[in-house]
């Protein structure tokens, strides 16, 4: 028996009154992305405005999606150091070192990397953290309002590509590290260069603290804006300079050393004020860290071998060879059938420019990994932005999204 | 009202209106320059000589440039807003005086189009009609980026308008008059026969008032929210392409151009200096000066400040221009009272 609905004059009313509701219902939805100057790429989110304020904040990814992680089962170990550049292409060092120690792990083969390697390792990778800090600050800048600040940054890191260039010929995607170490050494002008670009920069920083930092402009649009308190940065899982810039002292260099970085006298800074303008002044402090640690490396470099000393995962010197009948067959098999990976899964994180960066591989003793997935640091500091801009204004909304230092490639691999 | 007398207005309207035509398009090339120079960077320098001839090339692809109206926009709105933006301020140059005067074929000819004895009034009423067009434009594009533009854009105009004109009653009060001919005059007297009566030296709050209201009324760096580029993408143009996206952009120069010719004429002398009582012609050359001055500083700024955020820029110009500026106008007056 079907229902029959009788027209009531009161019903009627609360309609009327529902639909009332409904026209004065101020608030609007914007979308902010995929094509807009100040997401970073193609981040899009989905803005519910209540005039100027902030009401809801809806990331939506997966605009730059390339299927990177499945990719990774189809190719050989080795082959799949040239994808881990395109993911964070700020950090592409960062990348490669997380990916190779984590084979590495997988090998037993960790303790065994010659002491010159993981030297120009640690070098290579913090020169990256100021590079891919350097697109961090001149884009926050900009998006800020300060225009000039990004070519000031991206000047000096000009200087730090030139470097990578002259090693390995990539300047964005440098493929360098290997697994068991390096591919060859690095060219003996190398580290002239790198002490050259450490007497220089200095005044850099000091100049971006004058311009950027001094501008009282500049500090009324970060300070207390983009808040996050350390219990629900750490919730949500917020890693790195975000999550240090909320009063957290945790650096994976720190905390589960790699590389030897326990032996390397850094300070890891910590600033407590939960907002933009702290994670900005993490990020600014640890420009002189790095270079403090870059110093110390270039210090250390010792005449020595790059690879492991393991035929069977190291391809031999060119020179070897031409002379030497088993260099000849080791050589053919790595290049054409890879080595193969004891089964089993090791998961190995490393500090990132952007917060941990983890590499977990599930090896199943072939020569290709069975499963790859990445912990990646943008996307999961991504995952903290509506907390943090509820309340805000559209204008906070881009100061923030700078401060978290996202990377499309990486959060949608 | 004798012929010559109209062939000499008709000429002077065609010269300014030529000149300030083509001051816009030096001074976007300028910018450009400038700014290519501040950033390490070349800036547009393949067309002509230095890029001399890179305005023409822009107003050619201006012009070839489809002319897009959106589907659900006002249309008649839409087409209006950016002549509204446009017209009044072109007009603001009827007023304002470019020098003394010479004498060419026997005629008295005036650096102006003409001398209105409110011409300070004339020149604000125009400047403040270019709101409705930038308002209008956010409002009929139909589109959330340029609403919010235009909205950003009223409130901004509105509230600057205030201290702004609040911070030129000093130099109304000192000349004694709304004409700025007569404004101008009284600055050409000397102190002890050197040093100039340049309003800028006993009003330099009101100076200083009056050029941070002219860069927030002109909607440029740090106060360029309603355009604010990496939020609101491109705020009440968003939508306008081809000459009526020109039209806002030379509406936006030449607001510039009158603001920086204001702050010339009422602080800092119009086209007094060393020379121009004996030879009236260095008139327009010293005003053309100052007025570059003010152009390079607003040019100055956007390669070096970050932009304020909405809310604050609306509580620095009511908490903190507006009463500085009523102060201002009380000390000023107690210095005319003072002095004459």
């Amino acid at each position: 028996m079907s229902k029959v609905v009788e027209y009531s004059p009161t019903r009627k009313l609360q309609e009327l009154a529902q639909m009332k509701d409904q026209v004065l219902d101020h608030n609007i939805t914007v979308s902010m992305g995929p094509q807009h100057p100040s997401t970073h790429g193609v981040l899009r989110l989905e803005l519910e405005l209540d005039g100027e304020t902030i009401v809801n904040a809806v990331p939506d990814i997966g605009y730059l999606h390339t299927g990177m992680e499945k990719l990774m089962e189809y190719k050989k170990y080795q082959q799949n150091i040239v994808i881990t550049d395109r993911m964070d292409y700020l950090n592409p060092m960062g990348n490669n070192l997380g990916y190779v120690m984590c084979v590495e792990k997988l090998l037993g083969i960790t303790d065994e990397i010659p002491e010159r390697a993981q030297v120009i390792r640690v070098m290579l990778t913090e020169l990256q953290r100021i590079a891919s800090h350097m697109v961090w600050l001149g884009t926050h800048a900009l998006d800020i309002g300060a225009m000039s600040m990004f070519f000031y940054c991206f000047r000096e890191r000009e200087k730090i590509l030139n470097i990578y260039e002259a090693i390995c010929g990539g300047r964005m995607t440098v493929s360098y590290f290997r697994v068991g170490g390096l591919p060859y050494d690095i060219p003996d002008f190398v580290p002239g260069m790198i002490r050259e670009f450490c007497k220089e920069f200095p005044k850099a920083i000091d100049e971006y603290k004058a311009l950027l930092a001094g501008n009282t402009i500049f500090q009324a649009r970060t300070k207390g804006v983009g808040i996050i308190t350390p219990e629900d940065a750490i919730q949500w899982g917020v890693t790195g300079p975000s999550l240090r810039g909320s009063g957290v002292d945790y650096d994976v260099r720190r905390y589960e050393p790699y590389c030897g970085y326990e032996t390397y006298d850094f300070e890891v800074p910590v600033e407590t004020g939960c907002d933009v303008w702290s994670r900005f002044s993490v990020r600014i402090r640890e420009l002189s860290e790095s270079l403090k640690i870059v110093r110390q490396a270039l210090d250390r470099l010792k005449p020595g071998s790059v690879k492991v000393d393991s035929p069977k995962i190291a391809l031999p010197e060119r020179e070897m060879m031409k002379h030497q009948m088993d260099a000849l067959i080791h050589h053919f098999l790595l290049a054409g059938l890879g080595f193969e990976v004891p089964p089993g899964e090791a998961y190995h994180a490393i500090e990132g420019s952007k917060g941990e960066l983890g590499y977990y591989i599930v090896s199943d003793g072939s020569e290709r990994p069975y499963r790859v997935h990445v912990r990646g640091p943008s996307f999961v500091n991504l995952q903290a932005l509506p907390v943090m801009v509820k309340g805000a204004m559209i204008a906070d909304t881009v100061a923030v999204i700078g401060s978290l230092d996202i990377v499309l490639g990486e959060i949608d691999r | 009202m004798t012929l010559e007398m109209f062939v000499e207005w008709a000429i002077k309207m065609a010269v300014i209106f030529f000149l300030v035509l083509t001051a816009d398009a030096y001074v976007v090339l300028l910018e450009r320059r400038l700014l290519g120079f501040i950033q390490m960077r070349l800036g547009p320098n393949r067309v002509g000589p230095f890029g001399l001839l890179q305005p023409l090339a822009d107003g050619l692809k201006f012009i070839f440039k489809e002319d897009i109206v959106p589907l659900e926009a006002d249309k008649v709105l839409y087409v209006l807003a950016p002549m509204i933006a446009l017209v009044p301020a072109l007009m603001t140059f009827s007023v304002i005086p470019f020098g003394d005067k010479i004498t060419l074929f026997g005629r008295e000819i005036h650096f102006h189009i003409t001398s209105v004895n409110v011409g300070l009034l004339v020149v604000f009423a125009l400047t403040s009609l270019g709101v409705y067009g930038v308002a209008l434009a956010g409002w009929s594009s139909n589109s959330k980026y340029s609403l919010m533009g235009g909205l950003r854009s009223s409130a901004q105009m509105i509230s600057y308008e205030l201290a702004l004109t609040l911070s030129v009653i000093g130099p109304v009060l000192f000349a004694g008059s709304l004409d700025l001919v007569e404004i101008v005059k009284y600055q050409t007297d000397r102190w002890f026969g050197i040093i100039p009566k340049w309003n800028i030296f006993l009003q330099p709050i009101g100076f200083l008032i009056f050029l941070t209201a002219a860069i927030a009324e002109t909607n440029r760096v740090p106060f360029d929210l309603p355009e604010a580029e990496t939020e609101l993408v491109a705020g009440f143009h968003t939508e306008y392409s081809s000459m009526k996206f020109a039209m806002f952009f030379i509406a936006e120069y030449t607001n510039m151009i009158t603001a920086s010719a204001m702050a010339s004429l009422l602080y800092l002398g119009g086209w007094d200096g060393p020379g121009v009582s004996s030879f009236p012609i260095l008139g327009p050359i010293y005003f053309a000066l100052k007025v570059f001055f003010f152009l390079f500083l607003y040019i100055w700024l956007r390669g070096t400040l970050p932009r304020f955020r909405y809310d604050q820029l609306m509580k620095f110009g009511w908490k903190f221009l507006i009463p500085v500026a009523l102060a201002n106008v009380v000390f000023v007056a107690l210095l005319a009272l003072l002095l004459f």
